[in-house]
């Protein structure tokens, strides 16, 4: 199943969580909407699903018109931030919902139904807890529950809101794997949402970032990494250094200093200077765009982390290799090995 | 045998030790001195019999004064059976109708957004804060033969003061915020979110309600309801005035009991009497244990 969005807008009174949005989803594709709160991202999961209406703008599933559909008629398997279990159930009867409440004509005998809901469990894993009640269930054995549900009625689609949201560090690294591994097995196009890049980036064949309503990138998790479109993608995904700078013909220069470095296309003005801190490479004093001393150091396992300051009275944090130890008071100079310059 | 020396071992412990000190550290913390302490709870206690236990008792003592057989005598008199059945007739009209209005109220509040809601919800509690003889009066105004549509209704030929729909009216106005006050914070509390799953999941509108909304909010339905009745079997003020107190015909049990007392008839008054106060204390009883149900709901929701 193809996705596909036009020109999406949907305003809350004065604020306009989706600004205009366009974004096509390929068949079988694990899509990831990237941004922080307020960016539009779950607004937009919420309309593809049918639980939300945009003021205009198009939905296209395969081509055909989603919006002329409710939610009930989409066929779209939603996975809930806070599970939405129903409580009064055991874990079997929240399975099975979806394949009970289908109109007569086509509803499976209880056998079948029984069949499709071990079946489901059994993917999930968690087959041992049918009988239990959701209220007795860990945060990641009710989010994997949530999904077995939302599979029992065969999803065309299938959207994850903040899935793992609620649980803790160490349960929601092992459910990305596992829902990574689960796509690859049952191979329907899915979108989740999610404000952890790490997540977006170790789960998704693509990621959407979003802000303020608006898609600002769509690429691979190595694109959005390496070859971010705006500042806003370099200062979200990755930890950044940014500098303000001012860029003249081509030139560009922080403060008083000319910087070693071009601006290749930026327009002339204001700017700012965008760098990953570990590549931010540590040399002599003199040999490098920036001069500095080092303020401070902290051990982050395979990197040093040090607090820079720079002789233009700017302070920033570097990442550099531990094969050369620094120490405080060391003056040295840095050289970024990569870094953009974005206007404004 | 294993537990045992279990406990000794762990009673020695540095941790139970703490603990133990704990807890007497905890009983020295009540500053009170223990006269103190047993005056209040005394004072608490008899204030409670007094206003509480004693009258119960009186009615009932005075209700079997002639004995079982005048008071079986006095609760099957004609005008007795008749103020029980209209009794039974407007509670059951006005809970049925205040069970629709709060289930719709209550959804509308907890489940939309939308402008005057604060005003709709303020809306709700007047009748708690109208004196019920303002209520009464109000229909009068509306309905009676002066009033905004009594010409109408006598050109019509439809009676509703002085009738039964007129007492079932007043009784459903002053008894409406029950069932919408148990309701609204139980459901704004659970969200909508369940039932965006039950939709999704291609349930329809009805299915959503009865499989989903009504098995989260039944025991909260339960509770307004058992309060609401106990208001309708109970109200006295606003029935009297719209009411007429025909004898036979538009007394409801509590309008009963007082035309029965005035007329010095004390056993039958207090046979009606005590039929209400059994009522109050089922209710009791019953609203302990729903009360119940709803922590233990909102407890399995915590974790």
């Amino acid at each position: 199943m193809t996705i596909e969005v036009r020109n999406l807008v949907k305003k809350f009174g004065s604020f306009a969580a989706l600004d205009g949005v366009d974004l096509k989803v390929d068949n079988g594709e694990l899509l990831a909407l990237l941004g922080p709160s307020g960016s539009g991202k779950t607004t937009l999961l919420r309309i593809i699903a049918g639980l939300d209406w945009p003021d205009s703008g198009e939905v296209s599933f395969n081509g055909e018109d989603a919006l002329a559909r409710g939610a009930r008629e989409r066929h779209v398997g939603f996975v809930f931030q806070h599970y939405a279990l129903f409580r009064h159930m055991t874990v079997f009867e929240n399975v099975a919902f979806g394949l009970r409440v289908q109109p007569r004509a086509v509803r499976k005998d209880e056998a079948a139904i029984r069949a499709r809901v071990k079946e489901l469990l059994d993917l999930v894993q968690l087959d041992w807890l049918a009988d239990r009640y959701p209220s007795q269930l860990s945060g990641g054995q009710r989010q994997r529950i949530a999904l077995a549900r939302a599979l029992a009625i065969e999803p065309r689609i299938l959207l994850l809101d903040e899935p793992f949201g609620a649980l803790d560090a160490k349960v929601r690294k092992e459910l990305r794997k596992w829902l990574r591994s689960l796509h690859h097995e049952i191979n329907v196009t899915s979108i989740f949402v999610t404000h952890d890049q790490e997540e977006a980036l170790e789960v998704a064949n693509r990621v959407v970032v979003m802000d303020k309503g608006r898609i600002e990138q769509i690429g691979s998790p190595d694109d959005v990494y390496d070859n971010p479109a705006t500042a806003f993608v370099h200062g979200f995904i990755g930890e950044s250094i940014v500098l303000p700078v001012e860029v003249t013909g081509g030139a560009v220069r922080l403060g008083e200093r000319q910087l070693n470095l071009t601006a290749g296309a930026t327009a002339s003005g204001a700017s700012r200077l965008f760098v990953r801190r570990h590549d931010m490479l540590v040399g002599p004093p003199g040999s490098g765009a920036f001069d500095g001393a080092v303020q401070h150091v902290r051990n982050f396992g395979p990197v040093q982390r040090a607090e820079v300051s720079l002789f233009g009275g700017e302070t920033i944090e570097i990442d550099a290799p531990r094969d050369k130890e620094l120490r405080q008071g060391d003056r040295i100079g840095l050289v970024p090995r990569r870094y953009r310059i974005f206007a404004g | 045998m294993t537990m045992q020396i279990a406990d000794s071992v762990s009673l020695s412990t540095p941790d139970a030790k703490a603990r133990l000190h704990a807890v007497a550290a905890r009983e020295n913390l009540r500053t009170e001195p223990k006269a103190v302490r047993i005056a209040i709870i005394s004072v608490a206690v008899l204030f409670l019999t007094v206003f509480v236990v004693l009258p119960l008792v009186v009615v009932f003592a005075r209700a079997f004064s002639k004995g079982i057989m005048a008071y079986l005598a006095a609760l099957s008199e004609p005008e007795a059976l008749a103020a029980i059945r209209l009794t039974l007739l407007v509670a059951a009209i006005s809970v049925g109708l205040n069970l629709v209005f709060g289930l719709v109220a209550a959804w509308a509040i907890a489940k939309f957004e939308f402008r005057g809601k604060t005003f709709l919800i303020t809306l709700i509690d007047l009748p708690f804060s109208v004196s019920p003889v303002i209520s009464g009066l109000v229909f009068v105004l509306l309905f009676g033969a002066q009033g905004y549509f009594g010409g109408w209704l006598r050109d019509h030929n439809i009676q509703i003061l002085f009738a039964v729909p007129g007492i079932a009216l007043a009784t459903t106005f002053v008894t409406f915020p029950f069932v919408a006050r148990a309701l609204i914070p139980l459901m704004q509390e659970q969200g909508t979110q369940e039932e965006e799953a039950a939709i999704s999941l291609g349930a329809s509108g009805l299915q959503t309600f009865f499989r989903v909304t009504l098995p989260n909010i039944k025991w909260g339905v339960l509770y307004g309801v058992l309060l609401c009745n106990a208001r309708a079997m109970g109200e006295f003020g606003a029935v009297s005035v719209v009411s007429g107190h025909i004898r036979g015909e538009t007394n409801t049990m509590p309008l009963l009991v007082e035309i029965l007392y005035n007329e010095y008839q004390f056993v039958a008054a207090f046979a009606i009497a005590s039929l209400l106060a059994m009522l109050a204390l089922i209710t009791l009883i019953a609203k302990t244990i729903l009360e119940r149900q709803l922590d233990e709901g909102h407890d399995a929701r915590d974790h």
